[in-house]
This record gives C-alpha cells, structure tokens and sequence, in this order.
C-alpha cells in the first residue's frame, strides 16, 4: 500500500538556525537513505515556508488566485513522504523514524489510489 | 443446544477464521451470517439437527457461500479476496475456526490506531459477539455512538491497511495493554450482563479462554499472567454469588465451600508467579487483591486496603477509588469511607450510589440510605442487580436492615 506521511510545523515562530537546519536535514537524508535501501521509498520533499504559497481557485469559469496557504494557521506544512509498505504496522513504523529525525508529529494516511 | 447459543458460542470464532481466508472483516461477518441463516433453516427441518461441531459446519459454509458471492461480484475488493480464497488450499474436509485467529483479530480490533473505544467495541461485536445494545451499555454510551464508531472502525481498518497478524514481540510492550483492557470488559459483561440473568457464563468463559490463549503465547508478560489471575479469581466466586432462587450474595455472605478450589488455585499459583517477576502492573494488583480474598475463611481486608492503595497510584480513575472505599470501611468504618465516596462523580454508574446507600445505612442514616438505594436502581440495568438493591432499600425501610 501507498501511504502518505506528512509532517507539520509551526512556522510563525523563529527561523531555525543554519546549524539547527543542517542537523534537521542530515537526520531526515538518514531516514530518506535507510527508506531507498529497503526500496519503500517512492518520493519525499520539503516545502518552502508557506508565505511563498498561492491558492488558486477557479469558480463558475472566474479564476482568482490569492496569496498564503489554504488557512492561516499556526500549524502548516512543511514537507512529506510518500511509501510503499506492506501495511500500516509499517507504515507507522517508518512515521516514528520521521517523527524522531523531525522532532515533529508525523500524519499517516494511506492513498485511495494512485495517478 | 439451541441455534442462539451456537451462535454466540461460535460467531466471534468464525468471523476470526473467515476473516483470514477472505482478508476483510465487513466480508467475514457477511459470509459468517449467510451461513447461520443457512444453518437456521437447514436445522429446523425435521430429522435435522445442530451437527456436533457447528463451528467447522458455519466455516466451511461460510466460506463456500463466500467464493460463490465474491465470483458474481466483480469489486478490486472481490477480485482480492476470491484470489485469497482460492489460495488457500482445497480442504477434502471440514476445517474449525483456528484459535491463533482468534488472537489475530484481537490484536487487529485493538490496534492503536483505533480510539480506545473503537477497540472495546469492535472486539466486543466481533469476538465476543455481543449485540450494539449490549456494548452501548458497558460503555455507558448511546448505541448510536458504539454502532457508528464499529462501522468507522470497519473502515479505518481496510483503508489504512491495519494488518491481520499478531505483532511482533519489539511493538508487544505497547500493543498489548488495550487487548488486556478488552478481555477485561468482556469477562465482566459475562460477570455482570448488562441486560437479562446476571451470569453470561459463556461470555465470562470465553474472555478466560481468550486470555489464557494469551498467556501461552505470552508466558513472559506478568500483566498477561495478572489479567488470567484476576478472571479465574472472580470466576472461581460465581457459584457463591448467587442464591438458588438467583439473588446475588456478597462477599462476606458468600458460602466459600462453593468457590472452585481448582480455579483458586490456579489463581493464586498466577499471583505467585507473578510477584517473582516483581513487575507490579494495575492487573496483577487487583488479582492480588483476589488472591487475598479467597485465601482463608475471611478477607483480610488491611491486606486489601494497602494493594488499592497501590493500585491508586498506578490508576487513580474514580471506579479504583470507589473500591478502595469498600475496603477502607472495613478497616477504619463506614464515616470515613462515606467521606471518600462523596467526593467521587461516576455519572450513571449505578456502584456509586449502592455503595453510599451501603455506608449510609452502616452509620444509621436510614432515610438517606433509601434515597441512596432509590437512586442506584433507577441506574441499574441488570434485573438480578435491581431486585438486590430493591430488597436492600425494602428491608431498611421495614427497620430490618443488619446494624
């Protein structure tokens, strides 16, 4: 199965610093690595901070496209994974490796299909 | 034996096995269901009878009456379990529910990515067969809330892949406390049914095989040990607890020749092994608390008090709290557990009220003690507990309540 693991972060506070950054990105390109190894990984990325997002939205045939995220909240995300693993015992298994090289909680929710 | 026993007798059994062979619960508990309406019509035709293993008889129904639905239909989930079907190789002979499916499902039901509730109530529907009424009311919740929370349940578990196996000894330690919870509740739905007799025997017996089937394939868990401690303990008092005429009898009236001394035993040789291991956990304190119960003629109930004690720090919930009142009224008197009782808030938890209503007639407070007993039976759902609490209330209002 297919699951996504997304990781949201409070973005309203301080930047992290380079060090902070460099630690963080380390931790997770282990996870990434030990993923591709066990050949479950399928793709992952980290976002830019959401101040550089555009909504756009298309309503009877006007389209406008407006500046910031979906909500204005504190929490917003900031990077995911997408897996192929047998189950969710594994997929949860694989959360707990993101959510300790993050230090932030991890949702898992598994695809209803794939394009 | 009567089609209604054989069902709960074997339902949770078969859904077990069923969902093994068809890797979905929804198809299992359909299939599980076409074939006792099969059976129901079959068995009541003259010169037919409930064969001696029903259980293999609904499994092979079962699954047979499955292929042929899953062959008309043509769903990706379909396709997927009729290749899982016909996987499994042909069997010349009729196959019984397997016990280690039984463990299976119960660790799929009590899965940690369900909400607590989910699990209680799915393991409960599904294992233990109960009906959404019963559940709703051992939970305390509206039966909407328990059916509806089943049916998302169901759900979460094929969408996000919840798998069907027991876990791996690593994720044990965190797996296992919500399926001791389970077994728990089903053993004291069978203790105290919430609607009908008091005693579900079968329900009772069932939680006890289910967790003595844990205890083999987890010798080395004391809180596997002290939950199978703990059933056998309580089961071992059923005969004492009622009267012929199917009253209950307390503790300290109870006829202790009537215990089963062969489940005490067992009990307390659990106990043992148990505080060898010297890893107190919340069950093996309260089958301690058991043990001493049914060790010697009376209770020591100073004894009893300093394990609640114990039992109060690792969970302080009210219902702890409430049995630690009992025992501190035997060690120090009625007015200072009543003082302990009336801090507590147990919405529609009928115990809290009968306990009160106990301690205020101990002290003499007849009229409170009325109002008290009045009140945990407008609570009580059970009839042989309502009848108990009504002939407490009718015999201190005749003035022949015991000092």
């Amino acid at each position: 199965m297919h699951y996504l693991m997304s990781v949201e972060l409070d973005q309203s506070g301080p930047r992290p610093t380079e060090a902070e950054q460099e630690r963080n990105f380390a931790r997770v390109g282990a996870v990434n690595d030990e993923m591709k190894a066990q050949g479950i990984w399928v793709f992952a990325g980290g976002l830019l901070p959401y101040d550089s997002a555009t909504v756009v939205r298309v309503q009877d045939g006007t389209t406008t496209m407006t500046d910031g995220p979906f909500a204005e909240t504190k929490e917003q995300l900031a990077g995911f994974w997408v897996i192929e693993v047998e189950d969710l015992d594994a997929a949860l298994g694989w959360a707990e490796k993101c959510a300790e090289a993050c230090e932030a909680p991890i949702e898992v929710r598994p695809f209803d299909g794939l394009a | 034996m009567d089609l209604t026993s054989v069902y709960r007798a074997e339902y949770g059994r078969c859904v077990a096995t069923l969902t093994r062979l068809l890797g979905d619960i929804g198809l299992a508990e359909e299939a599980v269901q076409d074939a006792f309406a099969v059976a129901m019509e079959k068995w009541a035709q003259p010169g037919e009878e409930v064969p001696r293993n029903p259980g293999a008889w609904i499994v092979t129904t079962a699954r047979n009456r499955a292929l042929d639905r899953l062959r008309r239909e043509s769903t990706r989930e379909a396709r997927h379990a009729q290749a899982l079907l016909l996987h499994q190789p042909e069997e010349t002979e009729e196959v019984g529910p397997v016990r280690d499916d039984q463990l299976r499902l119960i660790f799929t039901c009590c899965h940690p990515a369900l909400s607590p509730l989910a699990q209680t109530a799915l393991t409960l529907r599904l294992l233990g067969g109960l009906e959404v009424p019963e559940i709703a009311r051992a939970y305390l919740a509206p039966e909407a809330t328990i059916s509806q929370r089943i049916v998302r349940a169901k759900k979460k578990i094929r969408d996000a892949g919840i798998p069907y196996r027991v876990p791996a000894e690593a994720e044990l330690p965190r797996r296992l406390p919500p399926v001791l919870t389970v077994l728990y509740l089903i053993f004291n739905e069978g203790y105290t049914a919430t609607t009908g007799p008091l005693l579900r025997t079968d329900l009772s017996a069932e939680a006890v095989r289910l967790a003595r089937a844990l205890a083999d394939l987890m010798p080395d868990e004391p809180e596997v040990l002290g939950l199978l401690a703990l059933l056998l303990l309580t089961e071992a008092r059923r005969p004492a607890r009622t009267a012929p005429s199917g009253e209950i009898v307390t503790l300290a009236e109870q006829d202790r020749t009537l215990w089963d001394r062969e489940l005490i035993a067992e009990g307390h040789e659990l106990v043992r092994r148990c505080l060898r291991r010297d890893r107190p956990g919340p069950y093996q304190i309260q089958a301690a608390i058991n043990a001493v119960h049914t060790d010697g003629p009376a209770s020591d109930w100073t004894q009893v008090l300093a394990l609640y004690d114990q039992l109060m720090v690792l969970t302080p919930t009210p219902i702890v709290a409430l049995n630690r009142a009992v025992a501190v009224a035997e060690v120090h008197g009625p007015a200072v557990a009543l003082a302990a009782v009336e801090e507590l808030d147990i919405p529609g938890y009928h115990l809290l009220p009968a306990t009160r209503a106990d301690l205020l007639a101990r002290l003499g407070r007849t009229d409170e003690a009325v109002a008290a007993y009045t009140e945990a039976i407008t609570l009580a759902t059970n009839d042989t507990e309502r009848t108990f609490l009504e002939t407490r209330r009718a015999d201190l209002a005749s003035g022949r309540c015991r000092s």
